[in-house]
């Protein structure tokens, strides 16, 4: 199907961006707290989980979680800034800046994981 | 416009609410064209049925947008060259609001909504009192006249993805009246205002897209008054004024 | 249907959590130098006040972030009554909220 064209718009990308990041890192979180909840009971429970975080697909796994996470964080700051300090008329320029700084993080994350 | 092309292939959407399909004719190009000229030609040759909606004809009254292409212009003052892809123009009623007939929407919710988030000026002075000398240079008139020229035409509401998903939400054209409002010192209903429009379907549903200004016509950002309402109101509630 | 208060809510966890995102993004990025294991990441955090009310503040603020987040794809994708949406807002808020709190306990008491 055709996307809309209004759809095809930077700022409406980056809307879209923010959208299913946040959904995403929302879903993840109840694994996130139930993994690091193991270590209630047994530290062993946790090492034998993290285990799993040696594999190299894992390794990718958790950079793409934390460029969602970045993408997140970045695009939010922007929008922060759009909704309560004067207004810029830069904005397209802005959210193509949070998500290259957001790649820039999570080369970052991957290169010191492997 | 491409001087080879001579006829425009033009689909227009014909129906009602209950459906309808794109049917297509063959328009002659001519060198200075809007797209309300190429709807107006097939009305007056080839389909003397078909219903769509203008007024002035020179981007004044708002009367006249429809989807061109996919995308919600203004016709009057669209150009074909402007918008034609190859030789081809596709003309559908307005997104985001119920079809009456052919291409005429029913832009009953769309005024209702203006109405609903008190854009409606409510003076604080009669007849009797003198004219209140407003400065031009006044920073919160300096605010107002930046959104002020707007038309009522619905492009921005029907570019609106928050529209299409919120039934509910009062979109970019009444926000935007309403911060006008806000910012007009002779107007005396703020507070109340204030309140409609922080309510369920208010400012702070909007995603912040800008869509709406992308679109706009005459050029205006409902995307930054909405954030300016969403400023208002946040102050007003940590200040405590929220019911005054 | 995100009114003025939901609305604060929203914008002022995300304020609170911009600077602690970042402490966790260097975390993670310090931490996995050497592969993760439990007694690591448990060596530093256990007992610590202040990991212990980062963490915690951390999740008192993503609960409230992701539930009112959730609320609105959910209002804008399905049609729900304004009550159940508040219902869903709220259970999505406690649930992280218990989640996160044993996370807390699990890796700072
Ligand atoms: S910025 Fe707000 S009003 Fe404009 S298109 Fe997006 S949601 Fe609609
Ligand atoms: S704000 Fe612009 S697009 Fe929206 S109704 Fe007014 S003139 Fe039309
Ligand atoms: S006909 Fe009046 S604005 Fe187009």
């Amino acid at each position: 199907m055709m996307v809309a064209k209004h759809r095809r718009d930077t700022l409406r990308i980056a809307s879209l961006i923010h959208r299913v990041s946040g959904l995403a890192l929302a879903l993840f979180l109840p694994l996130h707290f139930y993994v690091l909840g193991l270590a209630l009971n047994d530290a062993a429970g946790l090492d034998a989980f993290l285990k799993w975080t040696d594999y190299p697909l894992v390794k990718f796994a958790e950079t793409v979680l934390v460029l969602l996470l970045s993408l997140h964080l970045f695009g939010g700051l922007r929008l922060l800034a759009l909704e309560f300090l004067p207004w810029s008329p830069r904005q397209k320029a802005y959210a193509a800046s949070a998500v290259a700084l957001s790649f820039f993080v999570s080369v970052g994350f991957f290169l010191s994981a492997v | 416009m491409d001087q080879a092309v001579e006829a425009l292939d033009v689909k227009v959407w014909r129906g009602n609410a209950k459906g309808g399909s794109y049917r297509s004719y063959e328009v002659p190009a001519q060198r200075s064209q809007t797209v309300l000229d190429v709807v107006t030609w097939i009305q007056q040759n080839a389909e003397p049925t078909l219903t769509y909606r203008f007024a002035c004809r020179v981007g004044m009254c708002g009367s006249c947008a429809m989807m061109v292409n996919g995308e919600p212009r203004w016709t009057c003052r669209t150009h074909v060259k402007k918008v034609l892809e190859g030789r081809h123009l596709e003309i559908a009623p307005l997104r985001n609001l119920p079809v009456i007939k052919d291409l005429a929407t029913d832009m009953t919710a769309f005024f209702d909504k203006w109405t609903g988030a008190e854009g409606v000026f409510h003076p604080t002075a009669s007849r009797a009192d003198a004219i209140a000398p407003i400065s031009p240079e006044d920073p919160a008139r300096v605010l107002a006249n930046e959104a002020i020229e707007c038309i009522n035409c619905a492009v921005c509401y029907s570019a609106c993805d928050t529209v299409t998903a919120n039934p509910d939400y009062l979109g970019p054209a009444a926000l935007n009246r309403a911060w006008t409002l806000q910012n007009d010192e002779r107007d005396g209903a703020h507070s109340r205002r204030l309140r409609t429009i922080s309510g369920g379907g208010g400012c702070f549903n909007c995603h912040s897209h800008q869509s709406c200004m992308t679109y706009c016509p005459n050029e205006l950002n409902p995307t930054a008054s909405i954030a300016g309402l969403k400023r208002l109101s946040a102050m007003s509630f940590f200040k405590g004024g929220r019911d005054r | 249907m995100i009114g003025l208060r939901l609305y604060l809510a929203q914008r002022i966890s995300a304020m609170l959590m911009a600077p602690l995102v970042l402490g966790h993004i260097a975390t993670m990025i310090y931490a996995v130098q050497n592969g993760l294991s439990a007694a690591e990441i448990l060596e530093r955090t256990q007992g610590s006040f202040w990991w212990g009310a980062f963490y915690g503040l951390f999740v008192v603020a993503v609960s409230i972030h992701a539930a009112i987040g959730l609320r609105a794809i959910v209002c804008e994708t399905f049609s729900l009554t304004a009550r159940w949406l508040d219902l869903f807002t709220w259970a999505v808020g406690i649930l992280l909220l218990l989640l996160g709190a044993r996370a807390v306990a699990a890796v700072v008491l």
